[in-house]
């Protein structure tokens, strides 16, 4: 009765991504994670840079894995917007690997320059050649970064690294650095189509 | 069989202080009992003790019975004892019933010592702040100069907020259950009514009933189903009773028709037989006045700025009479305050009454929230 199920355990596998995150994240500082999961990212923030961190959840058992991992957790729904939170009121807020997965896309990004100061979003390259392999072939992609089946994904706004760029673009969006990676290992040629990954650090106009 | 999760038979206790308590009314209670319970063992650090502050009819009576034969266990009791969620093998619980009460702590009902009548109408109107200035020199007198965690569910609930509030270093955790920074219009409105049920009862005699050997029972009854009512949800009323006759057919009478009405009624006369209503009236009092943020020109955030304490809030879906939304804004402030919180909306179809539940999700969230509170060593 008195353990936890193994489910809530700490995934601390080494994860690239959040280490690019941390380059990004100064000693200190305030984060939001949207959409926050078990908690691993604000975890691994936490331990390495002594982050003021709160991370932002609707499914329950990431709501209990987040307590057990003494992560402060608010349980809420993305979709209804972040109007439990100041403007400017935190030094970051992070979107790692969800923007493909909500609905109000365009809002969310909107409240998120709001919140933060800075805003990292991360999300699987759509571009990426593995992909576009399997589209050619006739089937819909799975990979590492994208494991579901077209049935069971909760993926509905999936979109290449070109495309983030005009949305930025075309929504006035700074982006301040970009970085692309596949495997863990950073990619500089032809991001577009190397990368599985993308990561983004925007600002507000 | 022996229950190993159950505190087992316990015993009531009072302390009793006779340092005048200033009220924030401006009156001055020159000396009063506060009756308690506890359970599990203050370690040697006194670092484990968690005060468990009741709701409006709740009391000192948290978990265990006070014999095998007592046909309940304390009001708490699913959520207190070995091994539960609030685990009395690592804390020391303390449970106490309020000022103004009726189960045994200084109240209408029990003797002025200065008159050798019951205090009846001349015992003075408390809140929320005068309540948890008392539960403070419970601490005292039990030797604790912090508690681990104060948790309250709705009215307990700002009894836990108001304890950040005034005690800032003295409170380590707050888990603020079904809870809101102050009630609405219409919460006070539901308060209204049942207080006028009771005052306007031609047994009130102004409050004074005791002497004339009666109490105002049918409007403690009225007030009580009314409090029903509004402690549950609709979903919640219609799976439970619905439409359902008490009879075969449709009687064309006044009596009891419905089952729903039938609940009402036992709920009422159970209460009414057992609660005392002048009690009644200053706990639906203190539920209206608590207000942290009128001292701040309505700024929540202000208000709370001086609380130290990590929170847990925790809300329940189907509660509208303290509902998600009210929790939320405790939260917000809290996170304008950058404080440590956590916020789990549980769920749950019994609306108000959710707290009281055994719900497994509502109890997996305090387990795990309370297993990382950190106490000292063993006693």
């Amino acid at each position: 009765m008195s353990t936890l199920p193994d489910k809530l355990a700490l995934n601390t596998e080494f994860r690239h991504d959040f280490a690019i995150i941390a380059d990004w994240v100064k000693l200190g500082s305030k984060v939001l994670d949207l959409g926050c999961g078990d908690g691993s990212l604000l975890c691994f923030l936490r331990d390495s840079l002594e982050v003021k961190g709160y991370g932002v959840e609707k499914d329950d058992q990431n709501i209990l894995a987040c307590m057990h991992n003494q992560i402060n957790v608010i349980q809420m729904d993305l979709e209804a917007g972040l109007s439990g939170f100041e403007a400017q009121s935190f030094d970051v807020v992070v979107l790692s690997q969800t923007l493909q997965a909500v609905q109000n896309t365009e809002g969310i990004v909107q409240e998120m320059l709001r919140v933060g100061r800075e805003v990292i979003v991360t999300f699987p390259n759509f571009g990426y050649w593995r992909h576009r392999i399997q589209s050619m072939a006739g089937n819909m992609p799975v990979s590492d970064n994208l494991p579901y089946q077209w049935y069971d994904t909760p993926n509905i706004h999936l979109c290449t690294i070109h495309d983030f760029d005009n949305f930025c673009a075309k929504h006035n969006i700074i982006v301040k650095e970009r970085r692309v990676i596949t495997d863990d290992q950073p990619v500089h040629f032809m991001p577009n189509l190397m990368g599985s990954l993308a990561m983004y650090r925007l600002q507000a106009p | 069989m022996t229950d190993t999760s159950s505190v087992g038979i316990v015993a009531a206790q009072t302390a009793h202080f006779s340092d005048p308590l200033a009220l924030k009314s401006g009156e001055i209670l020159p000396a009063y009992d506060l009756v308690y319970e506890t359970y599990g063992t203050l370690n040697a650090d006194k670092s484990n003790a968690v005060m468990i502050c009741h709701a409006l009819s709740g009391n000192h009576h948290l978990a265990g019975k006070y014999s095998e034969d007592e046909k309940h266990p304390g009001w708490w009791d699913n959520l207190i004892g070995p091994g539960k969620p609030l685990d009395t093998n690592k804390f020391f619980v303390i449970g106490l019933n309020n000022l103004g009460g009726c189960h045994g702590s200084s109240g209408s009902k029990s003797i002025n010592p200065a008159t050798g009548k019951p205090w009846g109408s001349s015992f003075p109107v408390l809140t929320v702040e005068d309540w948890v200035k008392s539960q403070a020199r419970l601490a005292d007198y039990l030797g604790i100069e912090q508690l681990a965690a104060v948790i309250g569910g709705s009215l307990g609930g700002m009894q836990a907020l108001q304890w950040t509030l005034a005690y800032p270093d003295r409170v380590r955790h707050a888990l603020v259950i079904a809870s809101a920074p102050n009630l609405t219009a219409q919460n006070m409105a539901f308060n209204e009514v049942a207080r006028q049920a009771i005052i306007t009862d031609p047994e009130f005699h102004g409050g004074d009933y005791y002497a004339h050997g009666v109490v105002p029972r049918r409007g403690l009854r009225i007030a009580r189903m009314l409090g029903h009512i509004t402690y549950l949800s609709d979903d919640v009323m219609g799976e439970k009773f619905g439409r359902k006759l008490r009879a075969d057919q449709i009687k064309y009478t006044f009596d009891v028709e419905f089952e729903m009405e039938s609940y009402l009624r036992y709920q009422g006369d159970k209460f009414a037989e057992t609660f005392d209503a002048n009690t009644y009236l200053r706990m639906t009092r203190a539920l209206d006045y608590f207000d942290p943020a009128l001292d701040f020109k309505g700024d929540l955030s202000a208000a709370l700025a001086r609380a130290k304490a990590k929170f847990l809030v925790v809300s329940f879906t189907s509660d509208w009479r303290f509902s998600p939304a009210r929790s939320r804004e405790i939260v917000k402030a809290l996170l304008d305050n950058e404080l440590s919180v956590s916020y789990a909306e549980v769920t749950a179809a019994h609306g108000h009454d959710a707290f009281l539940m055994p719900d497994p999700h509502y109890h997996h969230i305090l387990r795990t929230y309370l297993q990382n509170i950190e106490v000292g060593g063993s006693a």
